[in-house]
């Protein structure tokens, strides 16, 4: 079968190592918040912090690894195909059509994808991250000289954090599942360990190759 | 060449040589020897004073002796709570021991020849004590390093010089004491003399502060980290650091916030040097920064003094008069112990509840304190009375989370003229109640000693009483875990006004419904797509 490779070895180390992160400061936070216990308050608090601070620093890098390739432009969203890509998973995915787009190293995700990946990346993200430090720096923040930052009760820090931590559950549920669903239920997965997607047999209806792109 | 490198040997050989020995050369102000050491203690032996080498047969005797040298040691106590038994609060209420009333033995008035057993005079036995009189001034109650010095409960403070019988006639015979012998070796205060008293509020060993009992007088690290006997050994003067006889962390005037920085050498401070920061300033947490973070909140004792009563000795934690009286099939009054030995109840006081290990209640606290003296009404209701009462709230920005030890009781009041009652308790006459077991008997003498109106009826309201938590400080080790407080009924779950990462209660109950929601949804659209890609792919088969 002939492969394309799409996924470069930075790229792989990030989404994985941000997946093992993000999995794991889910898991913490949870228990920070009460909801369950595992680990201990202590050892779960110590954890998430640590934890984030890594994450925090891969995301740094990322960043930059974004930007100096200009890899940033397959977040770029577009409309061109959507309708085309939300019929395949509502409808087509179960008749067996074939999906009306295909990655390339140029344009890796589906127009679904780029709208959900950027939402994580402006949304859910810098509101996480943002609400997390405030939690932190609680204490610097109290003392500030800006009112509004001096007034912020930790309750509302609080909640903002739970709130973008809810949402990144989600997405994570949502993500997984979709992993699932290319031509072999590993398929994507397998893209995303070895860079190497299989190229499909059949080719996509003409009208709605590779979206954005080229 | 030769005689040159004979001399570079010689100089690296001399250098090592000085290296190696100079840990070995005594330090001007190392250890010395058994005899310097005592020597270097004071620059002066008692022993060898004429005035002290005399027989004394009363303790003014020997207060006299004193003053001889110590001639202002009288009017530097006179200014003392310790003297005075009496402290005007910053709200203007008239406080101190001979004012407030408490819910253990509730007042000293006409009890005063017991209960002033531990006033560091002699001769209080009602309102005609001379509070101006220098002799009656005791310094041996405080600066006697013998441990034999003792003042018998019901002579008003006086000692025992000449064996008698007290109470006359009861056949028990008072061994006497040595007084020149104690006055020729007085020195500093310990935590035994302090101990003689302090231990023993309330009226036996731990009964009112449960921080404080005689298991401090000689404690390990783990029940005390800085009082360890045989490691930093503070004694109390360690932390109530005292000039001019002022003995400074009363509760009266409790420092319930600092945020000053850790005291140094050389710099005035007008701040109370009890505190805890007053040594370890803002910031102590070196290892683990985050719990600095909790400094402004919670006062240090909440998390390491994780429970009071720690040492062995029990604190009563509830006392409830109203059941006093009962006689037993013998006709005399009833003593009851529990499993362990303990006292729970006796005809003379009623029952008690002890606790041992207890954690403690935690509330704000702004260093205010409100009591309910003799002259307040008293209404008699589900709420228990609140002999006093800590204020303090999450946002007044004085107030810190202080570990407090709750007294409950029940107490005698007269429910015509609803004020708390003063007991003539102690004391060998018809009107005493731990002698005639009678009520109104009791209360129409101490009613009559305040100069109150006594309905001559006696009732009983529930009262309670808060007493703050600040010693038997634990190793680090053993402080309070996170987990403890955040947490769901966490220690501090009945904290309000802030909000405590775990504790379930400060959730917004709507995010967790809809987060959960959200992502139990999103979970099972995942499945129900995921059915139907099997279903179809098995159907194609």
């Amino acid at each position: 079968m002939p492969r394309m490779y799409i996924f470069k070895r930075f790229e792989r180390f990030w989404h994985w190592a941000q997946a093992g992160l993000i999995i794991f400061m889910l898991l913490t936070g949870f228990e920070i918040h009460g909801s369950y216990a595992l680990f201990g308050w202590e050892k779960a608090a110590n954890l998430h912090t640590s934890a984030a601070w890594t994450l925090i620093g891969l995301w740094l890098f990322a960043i930059f690894w974004h930007f100096t390739t200009g890899e940033w432009r397959q977040y770029i969203p577009t409309t061109r195909n959507i309708v085309a890509v939300m019929n395949y998973y509502s409808v087509g995915i179960f008749t067996g059509a074939p999906h009306p787009f295909r990655a390339t190293q140029l344009s890796k995700h589906n127009p679904l994808q780029r709208l959900a990946y950027l939402m994580v990346k402006l949304f859910i993200n810098p509101l996480i991250w943002v609400s997390g430090l405030a939690c932190l720096y609680y204490n610097e923040l109290a003392a500030s000289k800006i009112a509004v930052l001096a007034g912020l009760p930790l309750s509302t820090i609080a909640l903002v954090h739970t709130a973008a931590a809810f949402m990144m559950l989600a997405f994570l549920i949502g993500h997984l599942y979709l992993s699932t669903t290319g031509h072999t239920p590993l398929a994507h997965i397998k893209a995303m360990i070895t860079g190497w997607e299989d190229a499909q047999e059949s080719e996509p209806a003409a009208a709605v190759v590779n979206a954005g792109g080229r | 060449m030769r005689t040159g490198r004979f001399m570079v040997a010689l100089m690296v050989a001399l250098m090592v040589a000085l290296m190696v020995s100079m840990p070995l050369i005594p330090a001007a102000h190392s250890a010395p020897d058994e005899d310097s050491a005592k020597l270097l203690k004071s620059t002066s032996d008692h022993t060898k004073f004429k005035v002290l080498q005399q027989e004394f047969n009363s303790g003014p005797e020997v207060t006299k002796a004193c003053l001889s040298c110590h001639t202002e040691a009288s009017k530097q106590l006179h200014k003392t709570e310790h003297w005075k038994w009496e402290y005007k609060s910053p709200d203007g209420q008239l406080l101190g021991k001979k004012n407030v009333i408490n819910n253990f033995c509730t007042s000293i008035r006409t009890n005063e020849a017991a209960c002033n057993v531990c006033h560091i005079g002699y001769g209080w036995k009602d309102d005609t004590f001379d509070f101006t009189s220098e002799v009656n001034v005791d310094c041996l109650v405080c600066h006697d390093t013998t441990g034999n010095y003792r003042k018998q409960a019901g002579m008003a403070g006086n000692v025992v010089t000449k064996a008698m019988e007290f109470p006359p006639g009861s056949g028990t015979m008072i061994k006497p004491i040595n007084l020149k012998k104690i006055a020729q070796a007085v020195g500093k205060t310990s935590r035994d003399t302090c101990g003689a008293c302090h231990f023993y509020g309330g009226g036996g060993d731990g009964v009112k502060h449960g921080d404080m009992d005689s298991s401090l007088a000689s404690p390990e690290k783990e029940l005390d980290v800085h009082m360890d006997a045989l490691g930093l050994n503070f004694g109390c003067a360690t932390c109530h650091m005292t000039e001019g006889h002022q003995v400074p962390g009363s509760r009266y005037a409790p420092t319930a916030q600092d945020k000053g920085d850790a005291h140094i050498r050389g710099k005035e401070y007008t701040t109370n040097p009890t505190t805890c920061q007053s040594c370890h300033g803002q910031a102590p947490h070196k290892k683990i920064a985050k719990l600095n973070d909790h400094t402004d909140k919670v006062a240090c004792q909440t998390c390491h003094i994780p429970k009071f009563a720690r040492g062995g000795v029990a604190t009563k934690m509830s006392w409830d008069w109203s059941t006093g009286g009962r006689m037993g099939p013998d006709g005399k009054p009833l003593i009851i112990k529990d499993a362990k030995g303990h006292i729970i109840y006796t005809a003379a006081k009623g029952d008690f509840v002890l606790g041992e290990n207890v954690v403690p209640d935690y509330q704000w606290f702004n260093g205010k304190v409100g009591y309910t003296l003799l002259s307040d009404k008293v209404e008699k209701s589900e709420q228990p009375t609140r002999i006093n009462h800590f204020d303090g709230s999450a946002d007044d920005g004085k107030s810190l989370i202080w570990p407090v030890k709750i007294m409950r009781g029940k107490q005698a009041f007269d429910p015509v003229n609803k004020r708390l009652a003063v007991v003539h308790t102690a004391g060998n006459d018809d009107t005493g109640y731990w002698t005639n077991f009678n009520w109104e008997k009791a209360v129409a003498v101490g009613m009559a000693s305040i100069g109150a109106p006594f309905s001559g009826k006696v009732d009983f309201v529930s009262t309670e009483s808060t007493w703050p938590i600040t010693h038997m400080v634990a190793p680090a080790k053993d402080s309070v875990r996170c987990h403890e407080c955040h947490a769901a009924q966490g220690r501090l779950e009945k904290v309000p006004g802030i909000y405590i990462p775990g504790r379930a209660s400060d959730h917004a109950g709507w995010l967790d419904t809809a987060g959960w929601a959200l992502a139990v949804l999103t979970l099972l659209g995942t499945l129900v797509h995921g059915l139907g890609r099997v279903i179809v792919s098995m159907r194609k088969k």
